[in-house]
């Protein structure tokens, strides 16, 4: 598969996604500059995370207006498969790829950590190789993923099986606890109506390699390549 | 023409700093706080055009950009232009 990686100014898990493509997984990858105006040959787009225009204004609401930004609105809705990660989740939702905001974390910190998520979803091009209510060890690192919609919406994405990923303890129960940052519905990702589109605050691209400490972001990449990777 | 350019967290949205601010306000004695919203002020230069038209345009830019109103309102002030 060839993975295209958009880089904004400012984005810093750029390299973290070509590493993960390309020498972990194989696969072909091109970093894609925010001012292209074409991702014609890609079959996966992936927004990586870091803090695009300094976070100015609000996270990702900058470039959210990127040129490139009108491709991948156009490739997501011909069905390419489009990641994105922390900010680029944030991203996403600015540019109404996904519903919802990431507002502060709760506790107003920047938050660089391990966290358990437990998989709600594993019927979905992201996720399929993982089982259902997995629990998975990915960290996040950010201090704007607070992630918050109204309840319709939520009630919404629950009801169509587009929650991806809940933080929870590591024995798969949700609870404020087991929430790092205060997201509603304890939600750390979600899926489009179509499926072909997911957005996440943890960091599977970190979570790869066992010198990281967790080999278990593996099954993203795995499912959107289809098969399990040596 | 100038316009200012309120933005803020819609009621009924957690204002995580506000509470921050609020909580520190208490500490200091100041214990009549009751509640606190931090939000955002933006002043925009704004060429020419009638002061509806600007309005209509600041109205845009707030839709499109300024705020995100899945979570915050705006509110625009036009400044009477010198003569």
């Amino acid at each position: 598969m060839k993975f295209g990686i958009i880089v904004f100014p400012g984005s810093n898990c750029d390299h973290d996604c070509y590493h993960a493509v390309k020498h972990v997984f194989g696969q072909e990858a091109e970093y894609v500059w925010h001012k292209s105006t074409s991702l014609e040959g890609f079959d996966c787009v992936i927004l990586p995370g870091g803090f695009s225009y300094g976070d100015y204004l609000r996270t990702g609401a900058i470039a959210s207006f990127s040129p490139v930004m009108n491709e991948v609105v156009s490739f997501a809705k011909n069905g390419g498969l489009v990641m994105g990660i922390c900010n680029g989740f944030q991203i996403l939702t600015e540019a109404g790829l996904l519903p919802g905001v990431l507002m502060r974390n709760k506790g107003l910190k920047f938050i660089c950590e391990h966290t358990r998520l437990r998989v709600e979803n594993n019927e979905s091009r992201f996720t399929s190789r993982y089982s259902g209510g997995q629990v998975v060890d990915i960290p996040i690192a950010h201090a704007d993923g607070n992630y918050y919609a109204d309840s319709e919406t939520v009630a919404r994405l629950e009801g169509e099986g587009r929650i991806a990923f809940r933080y929870s303890t590591s024995d798969g129960s949700v609870s404020v606890a087991a929430n790092p940052n205060g997201s509603i519905s304890s939600i750390a990702g979600i899926l489009n109506e179509k499926g072909n589109v997911l957005g996440m605050m943890p960091h599977p691209e970190r979570a790869l390699e066992g010198e990281l400490g967790s080999l278990d972001g593996r099954g993203v990449f795995e499912s959107i390549l289809g098969r399990v990777m040596p | 023409m100038r316009a200012r350019i309120y933005v803020t967290l819609k009621k009924g949205v957690l204002d995580p700093q506000g509470k921050a601010v609020m909580g520190a306000l208490g500490s200091m004695g100041f214990n009549e706080v009751k509640d606190v919203r931090v939000g955002k002020f933006m002043e925009v230069e704004l060429d020419g055009a009638s002061p509806e038209a600007a309005e209509k345009r600041l109205r845009d830019m707030c839709e499109k950009l300024l705020a995100n109103t899945v979570i915050e309102n705006y509110r625009i002030e036009l400044e009477a232009t010198s003569l």
